[in-house]
């Protein structure tokens, strides 16, 4: 099997009430006829601006969200055909690494009981077998032993950021969907955080869905690109084509738009 | 005549209940009349303080000393009602969170007369005419004065902001990240609508920013910071293609390329103290 996930058709709607009383409504398609398919062992980035519906798209594709329209594939195995607990030893393998480390992580909780809940809700291991877990992914993230005692609010956002892929890569999963994770981080943090990205990717044979708008990072890290807008695929291809030559305009202005390219339209 | 609209010396900012901690370090820069120059650096590098002190907002928690010229004038010590006067009329200043400098509950209209009316004294016609010629200058539609923030873009929203900064005709406009928070083509939108309004109106600006890319596109000059202190400054051409100091080296191995060629390298601290101490 090539693709370790394919999804056809998706369709999402928001509905919008305007005013108090009135019911007018406006109905926004997050997602319109969406398809995408995901290479094993490849990063695949989906690219756009904000509301162009990437992380609707990344979040339906764990079902966070229930699309209106449109099946997914998890190698070959439609979705919805699981039941309930099938659709959760699913969800094991496909994790989730989110833009803010400041939200997704629980202030209350100590690294150790974050990095082992989600091997708790699997019902992964005896607890001493956790524990030698726990300690060899906190050191493979780049963090000390010492750091499971701690809470998330004495980390940087780097830190977290590594805790985040931590808690992520804890159930050995096959697809990682990293939504935004380094826009928050500063260039040099990025830049770390990149590095563990990509080595971690090539030790645990890795897929990646890679959401960002930053398009200087898509071209470091994804082998494919997939751009959006308003809900719609613009097009997808291979890195080095869509950067060489795209097709739509809406990508020759994304890439025009590039910080550090726009020199020359200066009148200096 | 004097090249140099403002002049910084030995600015040394610490928090007043531990003075021994420098957040920003003896640093010491000009502003060319009419350049753009940008101040660059990582979060905590004292970016931001170092911009909210030339116009005397800084916390009161925090104490600054250093000098001040604005135009050949001396600016450290003056009362805080010439520096009203001088804020706005003189300095301005944009920031980051559009949404949050914006009152939610007035109309945007009623925003730019508040900044206008500080100023000047005009009458209610010609403070109309003010308000809609501000929103022509940033591009916004003028029969839009009547809407809430929250009916707006980010990106109108900043262009709202440097409408009220630009309601005075100021001399220096201070901009700290003024599209971290925008999309790519829309940032593009913005840098361009400063740069135009700076040569149009034949400002000055001091950019703060964490994005070289953005440095390239705007700036003539570049200021890098790092842990409060100037480690490298210089016209953008030099700092850009030969930086000088590791840190600057460094950093600029961690941007990636829009070519995807190079290869990103995370800063060493350990080396690079090593190399500092030299």
């Amino acid at each position: 099997m090539k693709n370790i996930l394919e999804a056809k058709n998706l369709v999402k709607e928001y509905s919008q009430t305007q005013g108090f009383f009135s019911r007018t409504k406006n109905i926004i398609r997050a997602l319109s006829q969406v398809s995408i398919s995901i290479e094993k062992g490849k990063t695949l980035a989906v690219v756009g601006e904000s509301g162009s519906g990437k992380s609707t798209l990344a979040k339906s594709l764990i079902k966070l969200i229930e699309v209106d329209d449109g099946s997914i594939y998890f190698e070959g195995v439609h979705l919805d055909s699981l039941t309930s607990a099938e659709l959760k030893s699913t969800r094991r393998n496909i994790q989730m690494v989110f833009q803010d480390p400041y939200a997704s992580l629980n202030p209350r909780m100590k690294i150790k009981d974050i990095l082992e809940e989600p091997l708790i809700i699997h019902n992964i291991d005896v607890p001493s077998g956790r524990q030698k877990k726990i300690k060899k992914m906190i050191i493979r993230v780049g963090l000390g032993e010492d750091d499971l005692k701690k809470y998330p609010h004495e980390f940087s956002g780097g830190q977290r950021q590594r805790i985040g892929i931590a808690r992520a890569l804890i159930l050995s999963p096959k697809l990682v969907i990293c939504d935004e994770p380094v826009s928050a981080l500063d260039v040099s943090v990025q830049a770390q955080i990149i590095q563990l990205l990509k080595s971690l990717q090539k030790e645990f044979e890795l897929t990646y869905l890679f959401i960002t708008h930053d398009l200087r990072i898509v071209r470091h890290i994804a082998d494919r690109v997939f751009v959006m807008k308003e809900g719609k695929l613009m097009e997808q291809g291979k890195t080095d084509i869509i950067f060489n030559s795209p097709k739509t305009a809406y990508t020759k202005e994304l890439l025009a738009s590039i910080p550090g390219n726009r020199k020359l339209k200066r009148n200096k | 005549m004097n090249k140099d609209l403002l002049e910084i010396n030995q600015l040394t900012i610490s928090p007043k209940n531990n003075p021994q901690l420098h957040l920003v370090d003896d640093i010491s820069f000009q502003l060319k009349k009419g350049k753009t120059t940008c101040i660059v650096g990582e979060s905590g590098s004292g970016k931001s303080l170092t911009a909210l002190s030339i116009i005397k907002l800084l916390s009161n928690q925090l104490s600054a000393s250093g000098k001040f010229f604005f135009n050949g004038e001396d600016i450290t010590n003056i009362p805080e009602k010439e520096m009203r006067l001088k804020r706005g009329q003189n300095i301005a200043m944009i920031f980051q969170e559009p949404m949050t400098s914006l009152n939610p509950v007035l109309t945007i209209g009623y925003q730019i007369q508040e900044a206008v009316k500080v100023h000047h004294n005009l009458e209610k016609n010609q403070l109309q005419k003010r308000t809609h010629e501000l929103l022509d200058l940033v591009g916004i539609p003028s029969n839009r004065a009547s809407s809430f923030p929250d009916e707006l873009s980010g990106g109108q929203r900043q262009r709202i902001m440097i409408a009220m900064a630009m309601s005075c005709n100021p001399t220096l406009l201070i901009a700290d990240e003024p599209t971290t928070a925008l999309d790519v083509t829309v940032q593009a939108q913005i840098l361009d609508l400063l740069d135009n309004l700076k040569n149009k109106l034949d400002m000055t600006m001091l950019f703060i920013t964490h994005d070289f890319g953005v440095v390239n596109d705007i700036a003539d000059d570049v200021i890098v910071m790092f842990k409060g202190k100037i480690v490298e400054q210089g016209s953008v051409k030099n700092v850009l293609s030969k930086p000088s100091h590791p840190y600057t080296k460094a950093l600029l191995n961690c941007v990636p390329d829009s070519a995807g060629k190079k290869v990103l390298k995370p800063i060493n601290y350990e080396k690079l103290y090593k190399m500092m101490a030299k």
